[in-house]
């Protein structure tokens, strides 16, 4: 075992906890954590972990896994990905069991009634903000906008249409 | 006015824990581009109807206001509901697991592959279509918010603090949240 692995899940576990909405929001705090405070990998370093962690599927906070890697071998991998998603898992399923108990609630109705609006409101917002961050101009806007399409009008598999999407641009970049 | 005590899904047949860690295991290894909450809709709700849409959607809220990977979340939601703890293990187990391995593994492969423009282009294609599980899921949750004034314009507010106007995530959902719930809360107990 080599490198800082309870350092890892000491930086990770409280950021799980102020992750709200998508793990997006908290990168700039990982990257203040671990370039500039503890010096467990250079800027550059960084910056390739979160570009590969944008380009592998899964959750975005798999980036937290692949520092743990990077820093401290395979126990820094479980020390990070424990960090980052198991706070907040315990929370979650807590609040799954709770609600389970009280079903039908007052207090229960009135949160989800009340989160509803909310949530729609977060999911639509994080699309808007995706599309203005899309690389590719009208073409991505309009792939996007087709895929949303076929998705709500149909019952095409999903997989299709992100092949689909990298397809266009891949013929279209290898023609022009 | 139903929505109190009626088990939402009636007679579907019970997935195994095997099942769940498979399907999450899938759609944690497939969602490039992100929209992953997108593939649970899809898969549990449209294609299996192991659960329904307003319990769905309620797991939803709830994992988009707690904090945490919305989509693990929603993985152990999901879980819960169908399996209890042991479905709640196989969902988070399959959604992060076999993802973190991969991500790992083949690190070293992508830092090769990103020195090729094609892998970037193929990849913002794959986000760009992505983009229609995020939208197909808005949408879906925001047909389903009451038509009522008060919870649309919460609705409309809510996206254009964190959208257009670039407001902190945690203090509007904090203040529009609790606000929202509240305004509910008075709601049905007058009613």
């Amino acid at each position: 075992m080599r490198g800082p692995v309870l350092g890892l899940f000491a930086v990770f576990a409280p950021l799980s906890l102020v992750t709200v909405g998508g793990g997006q929001t908290v990168i700039a705090a990982i990257q203040r954590q671990v370039v500039d405070q503890h010096h467990w990998m250079t800027a550059p370093q960084f910056l390739n972990a979160f570009a590969i962690s944008r380009m592998a599927p899964g959750p975005g906070s798999l980036l937290a896994t692949l520092i743990g890697w990077q820093v401290a071998g395979f126990w820094g991998a479980v020390a990070a990905t424990l960090g980052i998603f198991g706070p907040t898992a315990i929370l979650i399923y807590g609040v799954a069991v709770v609600w389970k108990r009280h079903q039908g609630a007052l207090w229960q109705r009135a949160l989800e009634g009340g989160l509803r609006p909310v949530a729609a409101g977060m999911i639509l917002a994080s699309v808007y903000v995706l599309l203005q961050s899309l690389d590719g101009g009208w073409l991505a806007q309009a792939i996007a906008f087709a895929s949303t399409a076929a998705l709500m009008a149909s019952r095409v598999n999903p997989l299709l249409l992100l092949v689909a999407g990298a397809g266009i641009f891949l013929g279209l970049h290898g023609n022009g | 006015m139903a929505d109190a005590p009626v088990p939402a899904t009636p007679a579907a047949p019970q997935p195994t824990a095997l099942q769940l860690f498979l399907i999450f295991s899938r759609i944690g290894l497939t969602s490039f581009g992100g929209g992953l909450s997108g593939w649970l809709l899809r898969e549990f709700v449209r294609d299996r109807a192991w659960v329904g849409e307003e319990e769905f959607l309620n797991g939803l809220s709830l994992s988009q206001a707690l904090p945490g990977v919305n989509v693990t979340n929603m993985a152990i939601w999901i879980g819960h509901r169908l399996l209890g703890f042991r479905g709640a293990a196989a969902g988070v187990a399959g959604i992060v697991g076999p993802a973190a391995v991969l991500i790992v593994g083949i690190s070293a492969g992508f830092a090769a592959l990103s020195r090729f423009p094609a892998t970037h282009w193929a990849l913002d294609g794959a986000a760009a279509a992505a983009i229609g599980l995020s939208a197909s899921m808005g949408i879906t949750t925001a047909l389903r918010v009451p038509r009522r004034w008060l919870p649309l314009a919460i609705m409309a507010g809510t996206f254009v603090a964190i959208g257009p106007l670039h407001q902190p995530l945690v203090y509007v959902v904090l203040g529009v949240g609790l606000g929202s719930i509240a305004l509910e809360y008075a709601r049905l107990r007058r009613g």
